[in-house]
């Protein structure tokens, strides 16, 4: 009785040791998973303040990046309007420089022309070209002055019958007095203006210097020329002097060709 | 060897001289010049051109029967052809554009303005 009761003492003993290494088992098991849990926490803590510092840096650098680079963009976009700026002023410069330089070319071929012939009849055509074709002008006489008498007298008109220009007094009226002062004169009204052979649009002084030789008038432009441009004024200015010797020139070349036969034939006389 | 060749019919040596001044702007252009519309056709028989410049009034042979002449003739007509004049009424320049003439520039002579229509019938932009 008292094996049996020792025998039953030792299988609970067994028992009881049994789950008592089970229990230091499971315990150990969980000690095991409770450090692998505490590990994994502070690798995820570990992990989410390296996630959490970390973004709000880069997020501060990326920031200042986008501000430098929108800086950056501003800078470029003003240096673009200013580019662009510059070259609307050059364009227009360019334009400017490219009607210089037509007005240049107009006003030197008008001048080569001017002097290319000692022929007064093809100076008063050159002329003539240059007023229709150059400033538009549809009428309008050329006046020399005869200084033994002192008037002047249309030599070649265009739209005008040459007859139909009067005569002119030197000194009298519009066309008389710029011959006499050698100062050019403009209508005020151009738009409104009608003909007027006493009063023309335009009075130009043909002048060597100071000395007058005659006058340009001009009664009407081409009805496709509303208006005088700046570079007609240079032409005015250009002709005011060209012109006048460009005529006198080949007025005196005429007049010399005519004395040079004269004397020629009074040679060819009193040598015969 | 030129590019484009340009005749430039007028009697005035002046005009000429100035719309082969607004002209020789285009590369390789070259210009040959005539005094009339007589002038002219003898000039378009002896080579071929890509553009012919022409003014009305003229000796001889004016600028409008110049036109006509060129558009009649299967050789020439393709050529196109500009007319130059002091006439800036709205009649004469469907006048000459009837006739056949492209482009219709009216005096004073603006030397950009030639050059513009020149290069746009030439195909040059």
């Amino acid at each position: 009785m008292q094996k049996d009761d020792d025998r039953l003492v030792h299988n609970r003993g067994d028992e009881f040791l049994q789950v008592f290494k089970k229990g230091a088992e499971f315990t150990q098991d969980l000690l095991r998973e409770n450090e692998r849990l505490r590990f994994r926490l502070l690798e995820l803590e570990k992990n989410s303040g390296t996630s959490g510092e970390a973004p709000d840096g880069e997020l501060k650098k990326l920031s200042e990046r986008i501000a430098s680079l929108e800086q950056e963009k501003q800078e470029i976009l003003g240096r673009i309007r200013q580019i662009e700026e510059e070259n609307q002023d050059f364009a227009a410069r360019y334009l400017e420089i490219e009607d210089e330089n037509n007005n240049l070319a107009n006003l030197y071929i008008a001048s080569y022309q001017l002097h290319s012939t000692l022929d007064f009849k093809e100076v008063l055509q050159i002329i003539t070209e240059i007023i229709i074709n150059l400033i538009g002008a549809e009428e309008f006489a050329i006046l020399l002055l005869d200084e033994k008498s002192a008037d002047l007298h249309a030599v070649a008109s265009e739209g005008v019958a040459r007859e139909e220009i009067p005569l002119v007094r030197l000194g009298r009226g519009v066309i008389g007095e710029v011959a006499s002062s050698g100062e050019s004169y403009y209508a005020r009204e151009v738009d409104h203006y009608q003909r007027d052979f006493a009063a023309p649009m335009v009075c130009i002084p043909l002048k060597i210097k100071d000395h007058v030789i005659g006058v340009l008038a001009i009664y009407q432009l081409l009805m496709q020329k509303k208006k005088f441009a700046p570079v007609d004024y240079e032409l005015f200015t250009l002709l005011a002097g060209h012109a006048a010797t460009a005529i006198f020139s080949a007025r005196l070349y005429s007049d010399s060709e005519r004395k040079l036969s004269t004397i020629q034939g009074f040679i060819d006389l009193l040598t015969k | 060897m030129s590019e484009y060749n340009v005749l430039i019919v007028e009697d005035s040596p002046t005009m000429r001289q100035l719309i082969a001044f607004a002209l020789k702007r285009i590369r390789g252009v070259r210009i040959v010049e005539a005094s009339d519309g007589v002038d002219g056709l003898k000039k378009l028989s002896s080579e071929r051109f890509d553009l012919i410049l022409t003014d009305i009034n003229m000796p001889i042979m004016d600028g409008l029967k110049l036109v006509s002449l060129v558009r009649n003739d299967s050789n020439y007509k393709s050529i196109p052809i500009v007319v130059i004049t002091t006439e800036g009424a709205q009649e004469d320049r469907e006048r000459a554009l009837a006739l056949g003439a492209n482009d219709y520039i009216t005096k004073p002579i603006q030397p950009t303005k030639i050059l513009d229509v020149a290069k746009a019938l030439l195909k040059i932009s």
